[in-house]
């Protein structure tokens, strides 16, 4: 089994390089504008990973990860605008930061549990955006309006298009983090995550420093979000405290708990979802209304409502959890 | 450009018939977006997110291309109107664009709304050379033909309109001891910055600047703090709740300053009667647009022709909320951009006839008030009348003051 789906992960990995190198046989198909909705999934499914790490694998609460986005996001922009730093190594610098931040707050976090914890989160997603607004940092962040960027340029005088090269970039960032996510969880480090999950109380017993796990859980889950908002700051070419609102930090959790808790597919499908409906749920809205001729003037969000509920009734365990049932209930049948 | 073969067989007919005049004829030129039978427009505006009570615009345009297309489209071709929420979301403006531009193709943007949100795609615009016209923000940086062609605005921008009323003030209160109340966000700056200019050396007028944030539940304390610096002139740069707390405010803690208040917040039914209109009588704003509460233009061809339109395009909507004006105004100049582009729908084109205008009478601008662009000015509206509210509603009074040229 373990040796059949990574193939399936190695698969898919080629395809997902090889498919965009296809773009002069289908340029209908394989358009730039695709590409760059695949590369905002890509963004998507990292920080839903991040925010997984810490919900789906060490059982903390975060209605606030847009707030490691916005500080990544930020990180990295301002080191392009100020000191010329090149995109790709504003990456690591803003892992770092959002590490130390995230760090620094799983400390107070380690006195709140549950519901606590999730609303001393969510606070910080409300912050964010205003301290970024605030006088002394406007010299830095611009203020409300932002700071505008430039695209990363292809290098080395490759035959791609800019939108090309950031898939790619957005890609091998993805591939390394899911795969040290990958091996960190199935280290005696992740089983220590886990277990603190499952049972805390036991896990202290048997000697794990649950502080130290927990805290440093919250901060490679703030950098894991981080470097998301750093790609996305490079793909958007433009940030504001308008765009890390309270919405992205649920639009996270959507992810999560749509894709599947405590699961590396499921980050990936949640990334995925959450751009996708995202996207067509005012498609959909407006089919039902013009094509179907039904007298509903459902607004988007209705629709992505309805989706919601419907997904999270018929998939309780969230996608990849409900296809891999489906699969189990197949294989069963035969 | 994709050309089906009936469509050429067509044209090369009917060319050939003509053929005896072909003077007569224009050359068709088109862009991506256009085509014999069609033009592309494209949108977005916040259908949901905090600023969607602004989605009332997005409405009002969609329905009035409905009414173009009702009756046989501009020159034949009917419109295509493709508008997308963005949510007010600047992150999510830049892939619908995107979406819009390279998926769609539209011939151009129009209207879209928020001043962060055109900021964020303002160089993607002018590096794929589409035009972003008539933007929703009043923010005086899209007038800038050199450094960004392809992108024009609409309203008068706060920044001449901060000029004007630092000019009333100097010429008409006398002493005046200033207090400013303003939203600390780019639109309230550029008021701010606009307000200075105007003051030029007698800026030592400002006795007190106090700002708020757009989230702030209430702005008593700023008002309180306004009050004991002793000012006498109250300048008010607040978006509409924030507007009307501080009129409200004012009047509770007995401060009778003369009061001037931006246009963002000059509507009557979200402004002026939730803050008492006891305590709104004598506030002085600028106008370019006729309000729709105002009696005085119920006679008037233009505001009777736009009662009738809204009745049957937009039967049910507030006819109060000046949104709805604001839209049909703007649509109506998008519109004759495209009837002046003639059979050239090219890009290029549409741009050079959008910076063509010469005291062009738009519908329900102000008497007086009229669009005015060339190839160096991309700002439409220039001008503004300013107006006391008394009663009901607002008043005008004096001369159309204008920035035209400056």
């Amino acid at each position: 089994m373990a040796s059949t789906s990574k193939k399936w992960v190695l698969g898919i990995v080629v395809l997902a390089f090889v498919v965009p190198l296809l773009k002069p046989i289908f340029p209908d198909a394989i358009s730039d504008y695709r590409l760059f909705l695949v590369s905002t999934m890509i963004i998507a499914s990292i920080a839903v990973l991040g925010l997984n790490l810490l919900t789906g694998f060490n059982g903390q609460f975060s209605l606030g990860h847009g707030a490691f986005y916005a500080v990544g996001a930020y990180t990295a922009a301002v080191l392009m605008d100020q000191l010329n730093v090149p995109y790709w190594a504003t990456i690591p610098a803003a892992a770092i930061v959002c590490f130390i931040v995230g760090y620094l707050f799983g400390l107070p976090a380690l006195k709140l549990e549950g519901h606590y914890l999730a609303l001393a989160t969510f606070a910080l997603a409300l912050a964010v955006p205003q301290i970024l607004k605030y006088k002394w940092l406007e010299g830095l962040t611009g203020g409300v309006q932002g700071i505008v960027l430039m695209k990363p340029e292809v290098p080395f005088g490759l035959p791609l298009t800019e939108d090309q090269w950031l898939y790619y970039f957005c890609l091998v960032v993805m591939v390394i983090l899911f795969w040290a996510a990958a091996n960190m969880l199935n280290s005696r480090s992740g089983r220590a995550m886990m277990a603190i999950r499952d049972q805390y109380m036991a896990a202290d017993t048997m000697g794990i420093d649950t502080a130290l796990y927990k805290t440093v859980t919250f901060g490679i889950s703030a950098a894991y979000t981080g470097i998301a908002g750093a790609l996305s700051a490079s793909a958007i070419a433009f940030v504001a405290p308008d765009s890390f609102n309270i919405f992205l930090s649920i639009k996270f959790l959507i992810g999560l708990v749509v894709g599947g808790i405590g699961s590396l597919t499921g980050s990936v499908i949640g990334g995925i979802f959450y751009v996708l409906v995202d996207n067509s749920a005012q498609a959909l809205s407006q089919f039902v209304k013009n094509d179907l001729g039904l007298p509903f003037d459902l607004s988007a969000y209705t629709v992505f409502g309805v989706l919601l509920i419907a997904i999270i009734y018929l998939m309780p365990m969230g996608i990849a959890g409900g296809l891999f049932m489906a699969w189990r209930k197949i294989r069963g049948a035969r | 450009m994709k050309t089906s073969r009936r469509g050429f067989v067509g044209g090369a007919s009917a060319l050939a018939l003509f053929s005896g005049s072909t003077a007569a004829f224009a050359q068709k030129k088109y862009s991506d977006g256009a085509t014999d039978a069609e033009i592309k427009i494209g949108h977005t505006g916040p259908y949901s997110g905090p600023a969607s009570s602004y989605g009332q615009i997005g409405k009002t345009l969609e329905a009035y291309w409905k009414s173009v297309n009702e009756a046989g489209g501009v020159k034949g071709r009917k419109i295509k109107f493709i508008t997308l929420d963005d949510g007010y979301n600047p992150a999510k403006i830049v892939e619908l664009t995107r979406q819009l531009v390279e998926q769609e193709k539209v011939l151009c943007l129009f209207n879209t709304l928020g001043t962060a949100n055109n900021t964020a795609i303002h160089r993607y615009m002018n590096q794929k050379k589409v035009p972003q016209l008539y933007v929703a923000t009043g923010a005086s940086k899209w007038g800038k033909p050199k450094e960004y062609p392809w992108t024009m605005g609409f309203q008068p921008d706060y920044h001449t309109e901060g000029v004007v009323y630092a000019k009333h003030i100097l010429a008409n209160v006398k002493d005046a001891k200033i207090g400013v109340l303003m939203q600390n966000d780019d639109y309230g700056k550029d008021y701010w910055e606009g307000f200075k200019e105007g003051l030029g050396k007698e800026a030592g007028k400002v006795v007190k600047h106090v700002t708020f944030e757009v989230t702030d539940p209430t702005v008593d304390s700023q008002v309180i703090q306004l009050k004991d610096s002793g000012a006498n002139v109250f300048f008010n740069i607040a978006t509409p709740k924030a507007a009307a707390q501080a009129i409200r405010k004012a009047a509770d803690i007995g401060w009778k300053p003369v009061q001037y208040l931006n246009n963002v917040s000059a509507s009557v039914g979200s402004v002026m009667k939730p803050a008492g209109l006891e305590n709104s009588q004598g506030i002085i704003t600028a106008q370019y647009l006729k309000d729709p509460t105002d009696k005085q233009w119920e006679n008037t061809d233009d505001f009777k022709a736009w009662v009738a339109w809204m009745d049957k395009w937009m039967p049910g909507s507030n006819k109060a909320d000046a949104n709805h004006v604001f839209g049909y105004a703007v649509a109506s100049l998008m519109h004759e951009t495209l009837k002046k582009c003639g059979d050239e729908l090219t890009r290029e084109n549409v741009m050079r006839q959008a910076a063509n205008f010469q005291k062009y009478k738009l519908p329900l601008l102000l008497p007086g008030i009229t669009i005015n662009t060339s190839p160096t000015d991309f700002y439409p509206i220039q001008s503004v009348q300013l107006a006391r509210f008394k009663g009901e509603s607002w008043d005008l009074f004096g001369d159309v003051m204008s920035a035209e040229g400056s």
